[in-house]
């Protein structure tokens, strides 16, 4: 929740944060899904830095994120192999990573295990619809399936899907590349550890590179190295430029990682939307289709809030929705754009 | 026995020494640190991190990075690539090999 | 303008060398990169000068063809037409709108890259072996067979006094010679192949009457060393605690099973096993080229489909040496035309032309005919790393293709880190692969190396060298 301005997302964050805790407390899970509450660390390398840094913090606390003001001279107790110099920084406690493909597929299995099944390597190639244009199910590469409801949450491809069933949901892939070290020792790296200005990058829309650095440990050992961001639809080529942008970038904050070796780099698609906030809920314009898609780089982050939510609109709550749900699906409306122009 | 050095008809520079977790060894110009330990009868040089087991060279090209060592407080180094030098000193990697730089 | 076109080719094996060589006497100037100390590659891997050896023969074949590609590379480099750097670890080949920029990490530290700007780039980065994992097989002592012979080929080293060589494929004959004639006794050469798995290919096989000559003279000279041969056998374990002490063999049921009862027992200090190779093709995907299957795909004149970009020897398909010849002297004599916007001479290279032509075909039958046990991994126990680096074992593989229901090796891998460790899943690849029931296929990896943050970063210690026309002659032609 530590890059996220007062505002829906933040609620969304906490909700979620809150539920990935609950998860990670059944037998098992956090061990599984490589569950850690290791915290966030944002630092600020200049005071102008640190004073727009403290000013976000203040309103975070204002509704509900733990926010803990960290002095240059505390930076090294906490993250002992920070760069020297750093103005400041502050502490969430509430940042939690799992490992996102562990946790997908432990996630699964517990829904098989209440019933749920799983179809792999089958794709949906058409909504099938009522003659009054209501939602009846999917025909896929395997055969039809009959259901009155469909969620989409396809991610980056969710604006696929969408026309598929006849409406539109303007969901563009917003390229991003992650180094991965060699292993080190376990607690190398503490915090998630990032710049101030990553906060802005997320926030951006600019469809031009933006490289801001973020540094975290795994598990396993190998540390992680992000962010960039760029505009270049599905484009899978690798980007030299940017690998240099990001080991610049985590070598500025961590001088020690020189020396480190990067073993190997990917990239994604993020499922990026105009205005940043995912799609949750019905879409007014097809009765029967539900989106749970679109939420940029924070999809992990966020799916236990968006599953709860979709799980209590289907469940009975949709006659109306924002008295009932635990949270204002308004933000995420997913007509809320112009269909024009996109 | 034959040797391989007798095979080639190898008329090697002269001879000389570094350690292995502090024993002297004895070798010849133009060697590995691989070849200079497999030649001293050393098949081993590293722990894994996860379980402890010992390994060595494996694919002897620089690919499959078994080999892993600490040469004069360099860690991951790929003993089947790097030339073994006087004086070396060269030490069985546990783990990272990090422990002692970061640790 | 007076120099010429600049071409970069990645690796001074057979294909490397044939390569440069006949697009240096075509005017073309050449930057020879490569990881080792000498030229060679793996075939013709040399002993470092410092050992004095005066008959290195004694351990290669076709040595007569090694003279000549080393006497021309010396002579083109006096000349100044081949730049040869040695001990230089590409790490990326970088194509930009003008050429191409391959960055090499300087040996063998490897802590400080050297950006070679060209005009073209060959890729001939050849092959590594792969291996499939058996109880015990991380036990040191457990060597490639192509590890152990480059030990042997470049220190003149064994890795112990009694070796068992198995798996399957042409290496294994080369290798078990080898070692017995550099003094290691070979208990056994365990192939998995029978001869009835030969059987159906006599006329593709006849038609090789040099490279069948070749295997007799192989087993031939294994006679002499009194080196048992078991046909249709493999190794079901490797046995020691610090170090293997013995393998157990079994023979091999009609349908690649291992038949029950015929285990053997046989005591040695070192197993040279492998199953054959896989191309290197790191570079090239990263360049965007199309893989056929796993190796680049290239057309008649070995271009790959990114304009610019050759690739020639085993990086197209494992096919041994002489295959590689042909490939790197169609590949360089393409790349002189292209770089002076010709279309290669018709007839200037039909004789590399049949010749490739003909072994592509004998090595496809060789691929099919040293297959590994079709139930190998009945052997591999639920305890048995297969991941070398992560230490995964064989448990977790199975338990994320089937509770887990991963369905591809990618999702396998990040359900399981199998492939995530150093070497990149280059060790465990085709095992993950067979042991989840899913298609092999070449992951991608855009470092080909690992490389050092600080490298990346462009700070401490990264020093950029170019060569000597770059900032001259960069608007000289293009790459066809």
């Amino acid at each position: 929740m530590s890059d996220k301005e007062p505002g829906p997302e933040l609620e969304l964050a906490l909700l979620s944060g809150r539920l990935w805790g609950e998860l990670a407390g059944e037998p098992g899970i956090a061990a599984a899904v490589e569950y850690d509450l290791k915290g966030g660390l944002v630092v600020a390398s200049s005071a102008e830095g640190l004073v727009a840094l403290e000013g976000l913090a203040d309103g975070q606390r204002a509704v509900g994120v733990e926010a803990v003001a960290v002095g240059a001279g505390q930076l090294h107790d906490i993250e002992p192999k920070l760069a020297k110099g750093l103005a400041g920084g502050v502490l969430y406690p509430q940042d939690a990573q799992v490992m996102p493909t562990l946790a997908a597929a432990h996630v699964v299995r517990l829904a098989r295990a209440a019933g749920a099944s799983l179809r792999t390597g089958c794709a949906v190639t058409e909504v099938l619809r009522t003659g009054a244009g209501a939602v009846r199910g999917v025909r896929t590469s395997e055969g039809e399936i009959h259901a009155p409801a469909v969620v989409n949450a396809a991610g980056t491809w969710g604006g696929e899907l969408a026309a598929l069933a006849g409406t539109s949901l303007p969901v563009l892939p917003r390229r991003g590349f992650v180094l991965v070290t060699e292993p080190l020792p376990p607690r190398t790296v503490r915090h998630k550890v990032y710049a101030a200005d990553y906060v802005a990058d997320v926030a951006s829309d600019s469809a031009a590179l933006q490289t801001s650095p973020v540094v975290e440990g795994t598990a396993a050992g190998p540390v992680l190295i992000g962010a960039s961001r760029e505009r270049v639809g599905f484009d899978r080529s690798f980007s030299l430029p940017v690998a240099r942008a990001l080991a610049a970038g985590a070598t500025r904050l961590f001088p020690f990682l020189e020396g480190v070796r990067a073993m190997r780099g990917y990239l994604g698609f993020r499922p990026y939307m105009p205005d940043h906030l995912p799609a949750i809920g019905p879409d007014a314009r097809v009765p029967g289709l539900f989106h749970a898609c679109g939420h940029e780089g924070a999809g992990i982050g966020l799916a236990t809030g968006t599953g709860h939510l979709i799980a209590q609109v289907l469940t009975g709550k949709t006659s109306d929705p924002d008295l009932d749900l635990d949270l204002d699906l308004s933000p995420f409306r997913p007509d809320r754009f112009p269909e024009e122009g996109l | 026995m034959r040797s391989p050095l007798e095979l080639v008809g190898a008329r090697p520079g002269p001879a000389f020494t570094v350690t292995f977790d502090d024993r002297e060894i004895t070798v010849l110009p133009g060697q590995t640190i691989a070849a200079a330990l497999w030649a001293a009868g050393i098949t081993s040089w590293r722990t894994t991190r996860g379980s402890g087991e010992p390994r060595g060279v494996f694919c002897g090209i620089g690919v499959c990075f078994d080999c892993l060592v600490t040469v004069n407080g360099r860690a991951n180094q790929r003993a089947c690539l790097v030339w073994a030098e006087a004086g070396d000193v060269i030490r069985t990697q546990e783990g990272t090999g990090h422990r002692g730089h970061h640790g | 303008m007076a120099e010429g076109p600049h071409l970069a080719v990645v690796g001074a094996g057979p294909a490397g060398l044939a390569a440069a060589l006949a697009a240096a006497a075509r005017g073309v100037r050449v930057t020879l990169v490569d990881s080792a100390a000498e030229a060679g590659g793996q075939f013709y891997r040399q002993p470092a000068a410092a050992l004095g050896a005066r008959r290195p023969q004694a351990l290669h074949h076709q040595w007569r063809t090694w003279e000549r590609l080393r006497d021309g590379l010396t002579a083109h480099v006096a000349r100044g037409r081949i730049t040869h750097l040695s001990d230089h670890h590409v790490w990326f080949v970088e194509g930009q709108s003008d050429g191409f920029t391959v960055h090499a990490l300087r040996g063998p530290e490897q802590e400080q890259s050297v950006a070679v700007r060209a005009d073209a780039v060959l890729l001939a980065t050849g092959g590594y072996e792969k291996v499939l994992p058996f109880p015990g097989w991380t036990l040191p002592g457990v060597v490639t067979a192509g590890g152990a012979q480059a030990m042997l080929k470049g220190g003149l080293v064994l890795p112990g006094r009694t070796a068992v060589v198995a798996g399957t494929g042409p290496l294994l004959m080369p290798v078990a010679v080898g070692l017995a004639a550099a003094g290691a006794g070979v208990a056994a050469l365990v192939e998995s192949a029978g001869a009835r798995d030969f059987a159906g290919h006599a006329r593709t096989l006849a038609a090789h009457p040099a490279k069948l000559a070749e295997g007799a003279r192989y087993a031939a000279e294994l006679a002499r060393h009194r080196v048992r041969i078991k046909a249709h056998h493999t190794v079901v374990a490797a046995h020691g605690s610090n170090r293997v002490e013995a393998v157990t063999v079994a023979a091999l049921d009609g349908d690649g099973r291992v038949w029950p009862g015929t285990e053997r027992r046989i005591a040695c200090d070192t197993l040279a096993v492998g199953h054959g190779m896989l191309p290197h093709t790191d570079l090239a995907e990263a360049l965007g080229c199309r893989l056929d299957g796993p190796g680049v795909a290239v057309d008649d004149e070995q271009r790959t489909d990114v304009p610019g970009v050759w690739a020639a020897g085993e990086t197209t398909g494992i096919g041994g040496a002489v295959l590689s010849l042909a490939e790197g002297r169609i590949a360089g004599l393409s790349i002189a035309a292209r770089l002076n916007s010709r279309t290669p001479e018709a007839g200037s290279y039909e004789a590399a032309v049949k010749a490739r032509t003909g072994l592509r075909e004998f090595f496809a039958v060789l691929d099919t005919v040293y297959a590994p046990p079709a139930h190998w991994t009945e052997q591999v126990a639920d305890d048995t790393v297969v991941c070398r680096c992560e230490e995964v074992p064989a448990s977790a593989i199975r338990e994320a293709a089937g509770e887990l229901g991963a369905g591809d090796v990618r999702t396998v891998k990040l359900l399981t880190r199998a492939g995530m460790g150093w070497c990149q899943g280059r060790m465990c690849g085709p095992a993950v692969a067979g042991l989840a029931g899913c298609e092999f296929q070449p992951s991608r990896r855009p470092f080909a190396r690992p490389v050092p943050l600080g490298v990346l970063a462009g700070t401490d210690f990264d020093r950029h060298h170019t060569d000597s026309t770059d900032s001259t002659d960069s608007t000289e032609e293009g790459s066809s």
